[in-house]
Parts: structure tokens; C-alpha cells; sequence
């Protein structure tokens, strides 16, 4: 009887073992699937925008990136002024954002009382969820009037006169422009960043910092020479993420940018960006030049985000890299 | 068991269809602007009626793309579709209400209603070749109005938007120059001392914050914000300033008697005639694939042009002359 009955428990552990195997084959699968569709759905949004922009690009040609006409009635379109715009306000948002951020992560990691810490962590954590919406409102209603009041005459007194940077400052004092759009921006970047700086440098093993206090640094000392080289990659990708999102950063931008299709060197002047651009015009545009160039300027904006999202991933590859050493 | 499961659920769909059948819910979508006065007596038609009318306020040019894809049962448009287009289409076009485009400013020193401008110098301000405002072109029509030495901006919309339709066809009348330079259309060319706004409350809010600013907003929201308007010239010579009155006198002497209902209201030579008017309008299908559907946008459109009246005008908007009601009537007739 029992030699007849242990082929049996044998069979059974072969069974379980083939149903094993097909739940993992299976489980392996779905998760392939549930990855492929993301790059599905990239794949495709990036092949319908080139379809869509297509009728533009073959009008306009590779001149559409550099030609400055946004002309609707005319049916001539070209990006340049929406790149400029994009460019400019990211770039003024982080010459602000970076330092602040610095700082504000500075402070939390390595000076700030321990007791205050969570809750001052907690607030810059929340603003990150603030909506962009209340951004725009906030920088059109309240921001705008007060920097068109107080500080645009003081800076265009200021620098009245001075080559090239003068210029910068010209214009009549309207409170909206490239500029306000800029510090909106940075003020919606600085939380991105200083959070993900905190993160990075709390990453730095305290022994590390220990031994470098231990020997007499000061904090300045401590950082630059201990916290800032451990970190560099984590550094590189908060700002990089910061940029991302002033890039594609829409509403915000629209209510305060002026969503003027030109080119014009002051940076209190109105100028538009690519997002603010897409965002005014897609709902009233005509059929045919008009609508595929807006897809255009959609396809432009996507491949500067991909480029600057490749690039950081090099930064980064080329930290750890060097950190390896 | 999974066969009868999928027979309950064609069941239950097909009874869920036949019931939505029953009610005859319309869909449209379209022009922005009357979207307010849509809404309002969709409410009112429900509560009275209980038919349901979805309103979606996508944008003009959105409107026709959508009743011409038949995948709304009307569609609204403030810049007329024309008639051969219509003929093509097999279309119908009809008013529904108008309202004005109003010039509104932001000068210190001026208050409503004290600046007088005339076609040509306002088409002037707007294309940014008058650039301050003691210009001796404004001073000329208005002796003894102190005029600050103060850079004229242009507040404009950002969007496209049928409110730039309506409002640089009528500068375009005006003005060769601004034709040239700015042009006329949904979305235009504005000068290099403008500023864009999104909707009407964003060029509101930017004429209400700039200094120096000059801009145009529907009568409706120019009213609720409470805005300095400037009187205009009408083709009658008289200095007009903005109310619902002058808007329903400006269409008092146009003649609706055309096809797609659309006489160009822009300019009209009744005497306190508001001179940037203009209507709004929907489209249906002459023969539609559901005739109860059909029939229930006829309805719910007779309906509102006999008891929305007062909403309308509540909302800012003009209604239409009570004999252009009834041509209206007559033509949705041919909605089948």
C-alpha cells in the first residue's frame, strides 16, 4: 500500500511547482504589459503630435524653431518667440529658486532646532501641493500690482542708463511680463528642489559629518567639503526636476507671463511661453496652420523636455560614476 | 453562468439606452460667450420641462467642428458660419441673443463715460500707432479733458475668442491701417504695447491693474466690474456709451431676413445705435439621424426665446427684437 501511495505526494509537489511556475509566468507578464503601455502611450503621443504638427513643419520647415512671427491672420507661425519666452522665465526661476532652495535645505539639515524641523518641513513639503491656479491668481492680483508699483520703478531707476542691463529693466512698469513670470515660477519651483535637497543631504552619514566637525570645520566647511560632494547627483536631479517643472508649468505662467507673441529684449515686457501659448489658443484655433502649428510648438516642447530630462540622467550617470572612484 | 451574466448586462444596457431614449437629453457645445445664458435656461427648461440640455462651452471654432462631426445635437458659434457653407452642410443657423463688445480704460483723471473716441482713433489706440494719451488726436476730440502724459497698453485677449471677432471686424471697418497691421479673426496680430488676458476677466482685471490701459470686454463683464467705459462715435455721428438699450437699438434696423440669420450688426445707422454688436448663433442639421432629438433642440430654443428673456438680460446679454423671435421660430421649422 504505501509503496503503492508515494508516487502521489510526489505528483502533488510537481503540480504545485507547475502552478508556481505559470502564476510567476504570469505575474511576469502583466507587469511587462502594465510597463509596455507607458511606453505605448509615450510612443503614441509623441507619433500623433509629429502626425498633427505635420502640415506645419512641411509649410515651415526646421525655420519654424528660429523664424519670430506668430502671425494668426496671416497663417505665418513660427516658435521662436514661445521657445524665448519658455527659456527665459525657467532660466530667472532657477537663478532664484537654486540658492533659496540651498539655503532652506541648509537650514533643515544641519542648523535648524531640532523642534522646528517636521513642522517647517511639513509647510515647504505642502507647498509643493498648492495648485498652479493659485499661483496665477495670486501673482496677477496680488503680486503684479504691488511689483508694478514698489519694485519696477526702483529697479529701472536703479540701473537707468547702464548698458545692456538697463535694457533688461525697460519699458513701461505693467507688473506683468517675463520677469513676474519668472518669480512666480521660482516660488513654485523652491519647494521641489529645497525638498528634494533636505532628502539628499540627509542621505550624508552623520559619522562623516561627525569626523569633519571633530577636526574643527565650520558648517560652511562641513558642507561645502562633506555634504555638497556626497550629494552632487542628488543636487543635479532636484534642480533638474525644478526645471521640468518650470518648463511645462502652464496656468501659473498664463496669468501672469502677458501672453504677447513677440520678442522684445526688456524683461518687464509681456512675452508668452510654449505651455501658455498652447493653452490660450487651442480652443478657438482655425483648422489647418494655425491648430498644427500649435501641435508644432507641442512637439517642440516635448523634445526640450526630453532633452533636458536626458541630460540630467547624464549628470547623474556621470556622478555616481565619479563617485564610484 | 458567464452567458447569462453578459445577457443580463445587454439587458440592462439596452433598457438604460431605451430609458435615456424616453427623455431625450440633448447635448451642444460651442462659443464660450453665450455659454452664462445657455446654462441658465437649460436650468429653467429642466425645472419646467424636465428635459435635460447639456451645454459645453468649448469655443466657437470647436462648435462647428463638433455639430460638422455630429457628435453634439447643436453647436454654437459667435462668428457666423457662411451661407454656402451652410447650403453645403445642409445646415441650419439661427440668433439666439446678442451683446456689445464695450472699450474700457484705465486713465487716471477719466471718469466712465467722459472720453469721447471715434472709429479711426480708436483703431489708432489699438494698433499701438498712438502711443501716449495726450496724443493730439484724442485731445482733438476731447477739448477741455486733462490728458496725462501716460503710455497707452493695450489689453487684449490671449485666447481666441469671438469677443476679438466681433471686435477687430468692426476696427477693421474702421481702419485700413488696422486691418493691415492687426487684422480681423478669432486670435489676432496686436501691437507691441499689448498685453493678453485670458477671457474676458483676465483683460478686465489687466485693464483694472495697468495704469494707461485701454482694452474691450463684453458689455456684461465690463458691467459687473464696474469699468470706466469710453464713449464711441456711431455711423450716426452721436458719441454712444455702452448699455443694453443701445445694443437692442443696433439690431432694431438690421435686416435678419437673409440665410443663416446673420446681417452684419457692426455700425448700424439707427441713431443711439451701439456701434460693436453682434450675435451669437447655433447650428443644427436641416435632417438629423434622431428626429427626436431634432426636435427637442427646436423645443428647448422656442422655449427659451419665449420665457428666457429676462434671464438673458439679467446675465448682461440683449435679447433678441420680439420680431426677430418670430423669424427665428419660422426657421427652425426646417429643423427635421
Amino acid at each position: 500500500m504505501s509503496e503503492l501511495a508515494t508516487p502521489a505526494p510526489v505528483d502533488v509537489h510537481a503540480r504545485q511547482v507547475r502552478k508556481f511556475k505559470l502564476q510567476d509566468m504570469l505575474f511576469h507578464q502583466v507587469t511587462l504589459l502594465f510597463a509596455f503601455i507607458v511606453l505605448a502611450a509615450l510612443a503614441g503621443i509623441l507619433v500623433s503630435l509629429a502626425i498633427e504638427a505635420m502640415p506645419a513643419l512641411k509649410q515651415f520647415g526646421a525655420a519654424f524653431l528660429w523664424s519670430n512671427v506668430w502671425n494668426v491672420p496671416e497663417e505665418r507661425f513660427g516658435a521662436l518667440s514661445a521657445i524665448y519666452g519658455t527659456v527665459v522665465t525657467s532660466v530667472i526661476a532657477l537663478i532664484i529658486a537654486v540658492p533659496v532652495s540651498f539655503g532652506i535645505a541648509l537650514f533643515l539639515t544641519e542648523t535648524c532646532p531640532v523642534w522646528l524641523r517636521r513642522p517647517l518641513g511639513t509647510a515647504i513639503e505642502l507647498l509643493a501641493g498648492v495648485p498652479s491656479i493659485i499661483y496665477g491668481i495670486w501673482g496677477l492680483f496680488v503680486f503684479a500690482p504691488l511689483f508694478a508699483e514698489h519694485v519696477q520703478p526702483t529697479l529701472q531707476a536703479f540701473f537707468d542708463g547702464v548698458p545692456v542691463i538697463g535694457g533688461w529693466f525697460a519699458g513701461p512698469p505693467i507688473g506683468i511680463g517675463i520677469l513676474t513670470a519668472g518669480i512666480v515660477l521660482s516660488l513654485m519651483v523652491i519647494p521641489f528642489v529645497a525638498s528634494v535637497m533636505r532628502d539628499v543631504f540627509e542621505t550624508v552619514p552623520p559619522p562623516l559629518k561627525e569626523s569633519a566637525y571633530g577636526v574643527g570645520c565650520t558648517t560652511w566647511e562641513v558642507v561645502v567639503n562633506v555634504v555638497l560632494p556626497y550629494t552632487r547627483v542628488g543636487v543635479i536631479g532636484g534642480i533638474m526636476l525644478g526645471l521640468g517643472r518650470a518648463l511645462g508649468e502652464t496656468m501659473a505662467v498664463t496669468f501672469v507671463i502677458g501672453n504677447a507673441n513677440r520678442i522684445v529684449g526688456s524683461l518687464f515686457a509681456p512675452g508668452t511661453s510654449i505651455a501658455a501659448t498652447l493653452a490660450n489658443e487651442f480652443g478657438e484655433a482655425d483648422p489647418g496652420l494655425h491648430i498644427s502649428s500649435l501641435f508644432a510648438l507641442g512637439l517642440v516642447l516635448f523634445i526640450i523636455t526630453f532633452v533636458v530630462l536626458a541630460i540630467s540622467r547624464w549628470l547623474i550617470q556621470r556622478g555616481v560614476a565619479k563617485q564610484g572612484k | 453562468m458567464n452567458r447569462t451574466k453578459l445577457k443580463m448586462a445587454t439587458l440592462a444596457a439596452a433598457m438604460s439606452l431605451s430609458l435615456s431614449a424616453l427623455a431625450t437629453d440633448i447635448t451642444g457645445a460651442g462659443a464660450t460667450f453665450p455659454y452664462a445664458v445657455y446654462t441658465k435656461w437649460a436650468e429653467a427648461y429642466k425645472g419646467a420641462t424636465n428635459n435635460q440640455v447639456n451645454y459645453q462651452g468649448i469655443g466657437s471654432s470647436g462648435g462647428v467642428k463638433q455639430i460638422k462631426a455630429k457628435t453634439v445635437d447643436f453647436g454654437g458659434t459667435d462668428a457666423p458660419v457662411k451661407e454656402a457653407d451652410l447650403d453645403a452642410a445642409g445646415m441650419v443657423q439661427v440668433p439666439t441673443v446678442m451683446g456689445g463688445v464695450t472699450i474700457v480704460i484705465n486713465v487716471p483723471g477719466i471718469d466712465s463715460g467722459k472720453l469721447k473716441l471715434d472709429g479711426a482713433t480708436a483703431a489708432d489706440l489699438f494698433r499701438g500707432a498712438i502711443k501716449k494719451w495726450n496724443d493730439p488726436a484724442i485731445a482733438k476730440l476731447n477739448p477741455g479733458l486733462k490728458l496725462p502724459d501716460l503710455a497707452v497698453t493695450v489689453s487684449h485677449r490671449s485666447d481666441g475668442s469671438g469677443t476679438t471677432y466681433a471686435f477687430s471686424h468692426y476696427m477693421s471697418k474702421q481702419s485700413m491701417a488696422f486691418m493691415r497691421d492687426v487684422g480681423a479673426g478669432n486670435t489676432v496680430n496686436w501691437p507691441v504695447n499689448g498685453v493678453g488676458g485670458k477671457g474676458n476677466p483676465g483683460v478686465a482685471a489687466n485693464v483694472q491693474k495697468i495704469s494707461g490701459a485701454i482694452g474691450y470686454v463684453d458689455i456684461a463683464d465690463a458691467m459687473k466690474n464696474k469699468m470706466t467705459f469710453v464713449a464711441l462715435k456711431n455711423k450716426a455721428g452721436n458719441y454712444i456709451v455702452p448699455n443694453q438699450e443701445a445694443v437692442a437699438d443696433a439690431a432694431a434696423g438690421a435686416n435678419f431676413k437673409v440665410k443663416g440669420m446673420a446681417p452684419d450688426l457692426l455700425d448700424q445707422a439707427h441713431k443711439n445705435a451701439w456701434p460693436i454688436t453682434s450675435a451669437t448663433y447655433i447650428l443644427a442639421y436641416e435632417k438629423g439621424s434622431d428626429a427626436a432629438k431634432q426636435k427637442a433642440v427646436v423645443d428647448f430654443f422656442t422655449w427659451s426665446l419665449n420665457n428666457g428673456q429676462k434671464m438673458a438680460e439679467e446675465l448682461g446679454f440683449v435679447p433678441l427684437p420680439a420680431n426677430v423671435v418670430k423669424m427665428v421660430e419660422a426657421e427652425m421649422k426646417n429643423i427635421k
